[in-house]
């Protein structure tokens, strides 16, 4: 009962509602574009963006700008279309350039935040602890940051919605669109896009180093279980959804870090799943 | 005016020339075998002709109302198809992404000529299967479906068979066969089965390191016994 009633105490504190609900549009959103990701075999783009985007904000910090978003969004964008674009030709190797990359902006984030810490915050490794592990920013978002969220989560679900089959075709099988006049490229574009702003949606409740986890752990746990594409991609937002509002919930209870508990969270139900896919599914 | 026609196409990376002097011409219900050793630039002819990469010399036209989009397409396959969590229907379905335009789900119209290319090639009862459950011989029949959803003009097959096994080869050989001869589909099939080509193909265009030469089959069989140029 004391479980419960404390938990209503904090549910009425408007602070932690919105982290639920951020918490919560955040997670489907990377759970379905994950879906995408993981099947075409990008997992490490993800793990390179979020690094890039922690660059732009130890930036952003220096820089000391109201709103960090602005900066770190359009910077995450255009490495993001880069990076997907490059993909094809294979000039430079692409593991290895993405690995270049992103230790390369992780290193040079944290140089300038030792070299400039900010106005706000003589704490330079208490900014960078949470950028990198999300700790409490979740818990202090503004009317803004919450807006900004729900739109773009908005935006993000809609462009999976309508676009859903052209996803499906050009993650399967991309020469085979290509050819038969499916605008692979134009999807590709939008949903390198797409990625970055998830991926800049999700550090504010993991922080970067933890992104990759919201973004394939539920798709890997739902590929367990499920054999259509349509079952997994739905399958995966639901078990985003559910870990996001759990792992937050968890945390708030025995105050543990947030975006750490919501990734244990995620491993638990990715090993149930593997359990279950193992032992109760027929193939 | 035939349906493909390529005059001095020469392919290759990056301006280095794999293979040259290539003529050929396809009209509606052919049956062409490209044939070539690994390397000779086969499978770069058969993207030029896809349009996914640029012929470095020369030209490919596309006539007698068939549009180069309308080209189907059975790609061989990759890493990432081989465990992909997805059922037959579904990607048979996504065949006739290009008939919607800017619609963005399908209607009854795609639905049932899913439903009719599943039944030409006889895996109406794999509807609902997952893909990377299915043998090799049932794959490629998934995504020739797929290829046929697409559509009906012409298709271009990429060494489908190989790794199958003789029954499986067999089979799919027997179903390309059929709707080549039904359907008047003009088939390209990139191969080095000169066995099968001796078989089924209307039309020869062998990519030798010397020279490329395109025949018909017969001329193909008198000339040089059926052995390669």
């Amino acid at each position: 009962m004391s479980v419960l009633t404390t938990l209503m105490e904090y549910l009425a504190i408007p602070m932690v509602r919105n982290a639920l609900v951020v918490g919560t549009l955040i997670a489907l959103c990377a759970s379905l574009l994950g879906t995408t990701i993981v099947l075409k075999r990008l997992s490490f783009i993800g793990d390179g963006l979020s690094h890039v985007a922690f660059g732009a904000l130890c930036i952003a910090m220096v820089m000391s700008l109201n709103n960090q978003m602005l900066l770190v969004l359009p910077v995450t964008i255009l490495v993001a279309v880069i990076l997907m674009g490059s993909n094809e030709k294979r000039k430079i190797k692409g593991d290895a350039a993405i690995a270049m990359l992103s230790v390369g902006a992780l290193a040079f984030g944290y140089l300038l935040l030792n070299l400039f810490p900010g106005k706000n915050s003589g704490n330079v490794s208490g900014d960078v602890c949470s950028t990198l592990f999300g700790s409490t920013s979740i818990l202090t978002l503004s009317i803004f940051d919450v807006i900004l969220c729900v739109a773009l989560s908005a935006v993000v679900v809609a462009f999976f919605v309508f676009f859903y089959h052209r996803i499906f075709s050009v993650t399967f099988d991309e020469s085979f669109a290509l050819a038969t006049g499916i605008r692979c490229n134009l999807y590709k574009l939008l949903l390198s896009i797409i990625i970055a702003v998830v991926i800049v949606l999700s550090m504010q409740l993991v922080g970067s180093l933890l992104i990759s986890a919201l973004v394939v752990f539920p798709v890997l746990s739902a590929e367990r279980i499920f054999r259509s594409f349509l079952s997994v991609v739905i399958a995966s937002g639901v078990i985003g959804v559910f870990c996001a509002v759990f792992g937050i919930i968890l945390s708030i209870l025995i105050s543990t870090p947030v975006g750490a508990t919501v990734v244990c969270v995620n491993i638990i139900v990715f090993a149930l799943c593997v359990i279950i896919g193992k032992f109760f599914i027929k193939r | 005016m035939a349906q493909i026609k390529g005059v001095d196409v020469s392919v290759g990376y990056e301006k280095r020339i794999v293979a040259g002097n290539i003529n050929f011409e396809i009209n509606e219900g052919d049956y062409l075998y490209i044939l070539g050793e690994n390397g000779s630039g086969k499978s770069t002819l058969m993207k030029c002709i896809l349009g996914l990469e640029k012929v470095v010399g020369g030209s490919i036209v596309y006539g007698d109302n068939l549009k180069q989009k309308e080209i189907g397409y059975l790609p061989q396959q990759t890493l990432i198809q081989r465990d992909f969590p997805a059922t037959v229907q579904e990607i048979v379905m996504s065949g006739c992404l290009n008939r919607v335009g800017w619609h963005p789900f399908f209607g009854k119209k795609e639905k049932e000529l899913a439903l009719e290319s599943m039944r030409k090639l006889e895996i109406t009862d794999l509807a609902k299967r997952s893909y990377p459950e299915l043998s090799g011989g049932q794959q490629q029949r998934v995504l020739l479906a797929r290829a046929l959803c697409a559509t009906r003009k012409a298709l271009l097959l990429d060494e489908p068979v190989t790794g199958l096994d003789p029954f499986a080869q067999e089979q799919l050989y027997a179903l390309i066969y059929k709707i080549n001869k039904e359907e008047k589909t003009t088939i390209i099939m990139v191969s080095h089965d000169i066995e099968a080509a001796k078989k089924y193909a209307t039309h020869i265009l062998h990519i030798g390191k010397e020279k490329c030469v395109f025949c018909t089959k017969h001329e193909f069989i008198k000339e040089n016994g059926g052995c390669l140029f």
